[in-house]
């Protein structure tokens, strides 16, 4: 009987557990009672309250997504991933191309493109606040271009903007995962290329794209997962989710929800509305991208 | 895998039912009468801290057996926040004296304040020092969860500089009805004295209001809440009143849209501000200011003039061991003497009656306060109704769209945003 239980090998439990542990108190325990929460009617209370949580079904999430707002966060986050993902991946893929090959002062650019990714958002968020406020530098140097209303407060540009500065905050990093991923392609595949005619830009297309897959997958994986858990940006960026909420994200609105307004359970449901999201997305990524190597 | 999903969800079903009833035991195991030594929270700002810090020093000098432990609000992005997660977390200090009563119903839903009228002489003691200006503060069961106790009344603050420059009388500036504020502003702004006539914060976080649409709401209806007898009362032709002269400003670019990083008014960017008397130590040295009451659109009287008052209470928390301990340094912290030294110390009103009449050598000597010591008795309070922030937060994000970008009707703005809010109070 303890045998079935412990397995054969019982000493490779006690080997596993202190990780078994973690897994479960850091994360399965934190989504398993989120999910339990967003089914009842739960707020955060004293330890020596005596309220009521009674089980509530669907409730909650009926009244998420009867909320227009959250159909709006959910559109927001939509518009951030389609200009970002692409965007990550295509920059970080030229660049670290391009960093591959340069021969002097390599350390200088590397390290050039990953301070923005090191640098805590609230310090950066001031440089982009003065770059693209209605005065600001891109204005003045757009002119009679500049659009009307200026770049945060506008609610078709406000979204847009965000994804610009996440996707260069973000680039040092997916750069060095592509720069790993560049070391593995042999150099015979580019010689013979080369042998067949082939430039620059045929060796990147036909070489690079397809050895770096597995890369891409993954960059494109985090960059949406990134792009998912948006809150610092457009909570500094436009003041909380502005212009009229044209740049709330998801977990923005569970932050408002779940801790200004006292309604964890609302929150969690969209939360786990959010899990759904993100793993569908994923998924149709995966199909599209392709991440096994073939 | 049958077999392995088996003991994982055990565990976390124990795990949940282990939480479940966690949430059911009890605050400070100490009863109301109990006594010795607690702990205080107080607002970081350094005015407040020099007052705190002598309050304490006092107190403990005179009861070495009942000491008081005192800190700074740990930081957080708002108090209100810390504060909630404070008593989630079961750690709640005696007493907090920053507690703003927007976030008063929430706490006590979550079983994290005491009923001060649950001491003997609770219910007397707030009503003979606050006066009328209590009820506000009353919940909707009877009992005050908050102490009243210190409001900062919202008024117009300007550039005494800069409206010479636009060639205005800095003495007594043309901003008493709504036409002469739109006025002055335009002359302002054409005098390109500054970038803005005025800039509240144009962002979307629940409490803005509190600084543009409601001390004029306040104003203009007499001292009217956002929310009375469990409905929505701003859609009236005050509200619209209201929300059209901030609608003007910012369609007429005298207000700013964006959000501005630093004190615009300090900075010189806006010739006016909108804030209460804890401006005056920080603008005290760099502007030449003055002060007038909020307008209204027919001009009131000074003397009958309302206003926001953006006060922050006292809560007597759960969690605390020694409530006797509590209430009585919760009675000592706002007595005449420490509320003497608070206005000494910060310039903000103790919420107590006849102020001005109370404290006459300070007002003397400081006649720059001495009309928001009088404004102090005119102040509307946010109202204390279920999902209060939640009511704010829905108003906040109509306001935006309808009156700082001009996207969509007023009228239509303001019954869609009261049908919601009428929800929201009767605890939908």
């Amino acid at each position: 009987m303890l045998r079935r239980i412990l397995g054969s090998h019982p000493l490779g439990l006690a080997f596993a557990a202190p990780y078994l542990i973690f897994i479960g108190v850091v994360f399965a325990y934190p989504i398993v009672f989120a999910v339990w929460m967003s089914f009842h009617d739960y707020f955060f209370a004293a330890p020596g309250a005596v309220v009521d949580r009674p089980f509530v079904g669907f409730d909650n999430y009926v009244t998420v997504l009867t909320d227009p707002d959250v159909w709006r966060s959910f559109g927001n986050v939509g518009i951030f991933l389609i200009i970002n993902v692409p965007l990550t991946v295509a920059l970080s893929m030229l660049l670290a191309t391009a960093l591959d090959r340069v021969a002097r002062a390599k350390t200088f650019f590397r390290v050039a493109y990953y301070v923005p990714y090191v640098t805590a958002s609230v310090a950066v968020v001031a440089v982009w606040l003065f770059l693209f406020s209605g005065n600001g530098l891109v204005n003045n140097l757009l002119g009679p271009l500049a659009p009307e209303p200026s770049w945060l407060i506008n609610s078709a540009l406000a979204m847009p903007t965000i994804a610009l500065f996440v996707t260069w905050k973000g680039l040092g990093f997916y750069i060095l995962l592509y720069l790993a991923a560049l070391q593995n392609v042999p150099r015979e595949l580019y010689e013979s290329v080369s042998m067949d005619g082939g430039g620059r830009i045929r060796q990147f297309f036909s070489v690079t794209v397809p050895s770096v897959r597995p890369a891409t997958l993954l960059v494109v994986l985090l960059a949406t997962i990134t792009g998912a858990n948006l809150f610092t940006e457009p909570y500094l960026l436009t003041g909380g989710g502005g212009p009229n909420g044209a740049s709330t994200s998801p977990v923005l609105l569970i932050y408002q929800r779940g801790i200004e307004q006292g309604n964890p359970d609302i929150a969690a449901a969209i939360g786990v509305i959010l899990i759904i999201f993100v793993l569908i997305i994923a998924a149709l990524q995966r199909r599209l991208v392709g991440g096994e190597d073939r | 895998m049958r077999r392995r999903i088996i003991p994982v969800a055990g565990a976390a079903a124990a795990i949940l039912a282990l939480s479940a009833c966690s949430g059911g035991s009890g605050g400070g195991a100490g009863g109301m009468d109990s006594r010795g030594d607690i702990t205080i929270w107080y607002s970081n700002n350094e005015a407040e801290i020099a007052w705190a810090e002598q309050m304490v020093e006092s107190w403990n000098a005179e009861n070495p057996d009942e000491q008081i432990t005192a800190q700074e609000i740990p930081a957080g992005s708002s108090s209100e926040e810390v504060i909630s997660a404070a008593i989630t977390a079961g750690n709640a200090p005696c007493l907090i004296f920053n507690t703003s009563p927007a976030a008063v119903p929430e706490f006590q839903r979550q079983g994290g304040l005491v009923d001060l009228t649950d001491f003997e002489d609770g219910e007397d003691y707030i009503t003979e020092r606050s006066g009328d200006l209590a009820e506000q503060y009353r919940s909707e069961d009877g009992g005050f969860y908050q102490m009243p106790w210190k409001s900062n009344p919202v008024m117009i603050f300007y550039n005494k500089a800069l409206f010479a420059e636009a060639g205005l009388d800095p003495e007594n500036p043309s901003l008493s009805t709504y036409d002469e504020f739109l006025e002055t502003s335009r002359t302002l702004s054409e005098a390109g004295v500054a970038e803005y006539a005025i800039n509240p914060a144009p962002t979307s976080e629940f409490f803005q209001s509190w600084f543009d649409f409601y001390p004029l709401y306040a104003a203009e209806t007499g001292g009217t809440q956002l929310v009375e007898d469990g409905a929505a009362t701003f859609d009236s032709p005050e509200g619209e009143a209201v929300a059209d002269f901030w609608r003007t400003l910012y369609a007429e670019g005298l207000a700013g849209q964006e959000q501005y990083q630093g004190d615009a008014f300090a900075d010189g960017y806006s010739a006016m501000a909108i804030v209460g008397p804890w401006a005056i130590s920080v603008y005290g040295d760099t502007v030449d200011w003055g002060s007038v009451p909020v307008p209204t659109s027919g001009g009131t009287a000074p003397e009958e003039t309302w206003t926001f008052s953006d006060a922050k209470n006292v809560g007597l928390f759960t969690a605390c061991e020694n409530k006797g301990t509590a209430w009585d340094v919760l009675k000592f912290a706002t007595s005449e003497e420490q509320d003497g030294l608070w206005l000494e110390a910060t310039g903000q009103m103790p919420l107590r009656q006849d102020l001005t009449g109370t404290y006459p050598d300070y007002f003397a000597a400081n006649p720059a306060y001495e009309q928001f010591g009088d404004q102090a008795s005119r102040t509307v309070e946010v109202p204390n109704v279920p999902n209060s922030v939640e009511i704010w937060q829905t108003f906040r994000d109509g306001y935006s769209e309808s009156v700082i970008f001009g996207e969509g009707e007023i009228p239509t703005f303001l019954s869609d945003t009261a049908t919601e809010v009428d929800g929201l109070a009767a605890g939908d």
